[in-house]
């Protein structure tokens, strides 16, 4: 923290000039466990984690690309489909007992194929017409894995999905779950974060706003936005092989259309301008989908009307706020700032 | 210039096996509906001459330059890149084998700093464009990238957003895009319009200074800068070329002056 600031030169700079609400955020997830209990740092914020992740590869697409993409829930559960499918599940006859050394990397394979494919589909498209397409791909997913009994297992899908025992740690315990979902989402968010200010990223972020004159510069437009597909699967799939092992169960309803639709909801309640965004929007997903129900039930309403409530929720962010939390957040920090120093008139975020 | 007049007699002797030239365009149409933006364009530029494009607003000179590029494919007719058929070609190809473009009204990433968007210009001609490694201030490309910015006198802009920028500092960014990587033959459209005399002036030397190797054409309403910068002039009017000569034939030429003199453009 600040006592850390600039004694020794061993220290890079980006480790020096990281923000404040960074240590203070890092910190406090780091030591979590000793705040908090296990629900809510497996069902709380492990979940969080993990949609949080979805809902990151989508704001790829969308915040970099341009490119909104309902099919980011459908890849990661291929993705946890994989693994019960390869590995070991409560469904004998079709799971392959493969070692966890390969068939995570085969999922994680396996669903950026499928995001290629689907990426090839949706770059010829614009605007409203990706979301469509992506739509229904999510929905024929959803049938396809219901209908199909020989690999998907159909309506029941697969149980008893369990992590690997590595080092000797059972993984769905809560802490070193949630230990794991903070280290992958963490990955995730400071790869995007260090992609963003790469030549593919600040390609991608040329392709979506202005395609004509990327292609004028010599970038294969098309091309690059298929590669972007491929590249956020690959944290989709992360997830979702986190979330069949948090649930260790996966079946058709892990991709159902309100799942697809929730991950657009969060992105878009989050922000999509950053990649935190999707992370606070996980988080208040989460929060809401777990407390709502108490709280109606205190109103004297029945308590499975939660969705109204994330419904209601998402009608008033994007009403007040189309940029989601994000935007509110740096539209009060521009506000605070002007109003504390009127001669630095500063706007927006670092 | 004995070299210069060696190129341009090799660059003859091949042009007959169609292999000379830049730029070869043969009976090139295109239509917007019923519109005919262009009419059987027939058009061939050697490698390393420079081409003033003169011609009232809506000639359909910046379809010309669109077709070039394939920002539109032509309705009709074949374009010869370096002697190679790119008819066909998507744009990046064409970008790859060395042709450049600047648009009329500048196409920018606004949102972007100067260096990044002359970076990306930069990657674009280059390999790793999908690389995921984010380049240092030492990288050759980033190098590159600064002297670009240098050579159309941004330097003190160089971390700005384009958003920020002067009208004419957009110009300017508009043309260092063209220039980057190994450029053979550029195409800029109306780079002097709406610059004061001095940016004009700095403009013109900026385009007299390219290496000679470099050919392009330039479409310009200003036969001031026009005839400074190019050795021969081609002129349209309603998607045809109805002349082509030294500059000192056209500025003589009562058709010309009549057209020019006579209004109509703008
Ligand atoms: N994208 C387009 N769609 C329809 N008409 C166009 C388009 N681009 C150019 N035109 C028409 O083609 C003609 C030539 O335009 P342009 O090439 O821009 O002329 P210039 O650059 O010589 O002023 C004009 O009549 C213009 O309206
Ligand atoms: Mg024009």
């Amino acid at each position: 923290m600040a006592g850390k600031a600039r004694p020794a030169s061993d220290v890079p700079a980006w480790l020096v000039g990281m923000p404040l609400s960074y240590w203070v955020v890092g910190i406090v997830l780091l030591f979590m466990p000793v705040l908090a209990n296990d629900f809510v740092l497996f069902q709380i914020l492990g979940w969080s984690f993990i949609l949080g992740m979805i809902a990151l590869s989508l704001m790829f697409l969308g915040g970099y690309g341009g490119m909104v993409s309902l099919a980011q829930m459908s890849i990661a559960a291929l993705a946890g489909y994989m693994v019960a499918i390869l590995g070991t599940s409560g469904v004998q006859a079709i799971s392959l007992h493969w070692p966890w050394w390969l068939y995570v990397p085969v999922a994680i394979i396996v669903a950026a194929i499928f995001a290629t494919m689907i990426g090839a589909l949706a770059v010829r498209t614009e605007g409203i017409y990706t979301i469509m397409i992506t739509l229904a791909i999510a929905a024929a997913f959803f049938y396809f894995t219901r209908q199909n009994y020989t690999i998907f297992n159909g309506y029941s899908g697969f149980a008893n999905v369990v992590p690997p025992e590595l080092f000797g740690i059972n993984w769905r315990r809560p802490i070193p779950f949630y230990y794991l979902a903070l280290f992958c989402a963490a990955i995730s968010y400071l790869v995007v974060v260090y992609v963003s200010r790469s030549p593919f990223g600040l390609a991608l972020q040329g392709v979506r706003d202005n395609p004509r004159r990327m292609a004028a510069l010599g970038f294969n437009v098309v091309m690059h936005r298929v590669v972007a597909y491929t590249f956020a699967s690959v944290i989709a799939a992360v997830a979702g092989i986190l979330l069949v092992w948090q649930n260790a169960q996966i079946s058709p309803g892990t991709a159902g259309l309100p799942a697809v639709i929730d991950i657009l909801v969060i992105a878009i309640v989050g922000g999509l301008a950053r990649p935190i965004g999707p992370f606070i929007g996980a988080l208040i997903y989460v929060l809401l989908r777990t407390f709502s129900p108490d709280v109606l039930l205190t109103l004297g309403l029945p308590g499975d009307r939660f969705k109204l409530m994330i419904g209601l929720g998402f009608l008033a962010v994007v009403y007040w706020s189309p940029d989601g939390v994000l935007g509110l957040w740096d539209r009060w920090r521009t506000h605070r700032r002007k109003a504390a120093d009127p001669l630095t008139g500063q706007g927006g975020a670092p | 210039m004995s070299l210069l007049e060696a190129r341009r007699n090799i660059g003859d002797m091949l042009g007959a096996a169609g292999t000379g030239n830049a730029l070869e365009l043969r009976g090139v149409t295109r239509m917007f509906g019923a519109l005919a933006a262009l009419t059987d364009v027939t058009l061939s530029v050697k490698s390393g001459e420079r081409r003033a494009v003169l011609g009232s607003n809506g000639a359909g000179k910046t379809t010309l330059f669109n077709c070039v590029t394939g920002d539109f494919l032509p309705t009709s007719g074949t374009i010869r890149l370096f002697g190679e058929d790119v008819t066909k070609f998507p744009p990046y190809e064409r970008i790859r084998r060395g042709l450049r473009r600047t648009y009329q009204i500048s196409l920018l990433f606004n949102g972007l700093s100067v260096l990044d968007n002359v970076y990306l210009a930069c990657r674009g001609v280059s390999r790793g464009r999908y690389s995921l490694i984010r380049p240092r201030r030492n990288d050759a490309l980033m190098q590159s990238a600064f002297e670009l910015i240098e050579a159309v006198h941004l330097g003190e802009v160089a971390e700005t957003k384009v958003a920020e920028l002067s009208y004419g500092q957009q110009r300017q960014l508009e043309i260092a895009l063209a220039l980057a990587g190994a450029p053979r033959f550029i195409l800029f459209d109306e780079p002097a319009a709406g610059l004061s005399p001095t940016e004009r002036s700095e403009l013109v030397q900026i385009l007299t200074s390219l290496p000679r190797h470099i050919g392009y054409i330039i479409i310009e309403h200003d036969m001031d800068v026009a005839l400074r910068v190019a050795d021969s002039v081609s002129m349209m009017h309603n998607g045809r070329i109805f002349k082509e000569g030294l500059p000192s034939e056209i500025e003589n030429d009562p058709e010309v002056q009549q057209l020019y003199l006579g209004g109509g453009h703008g």
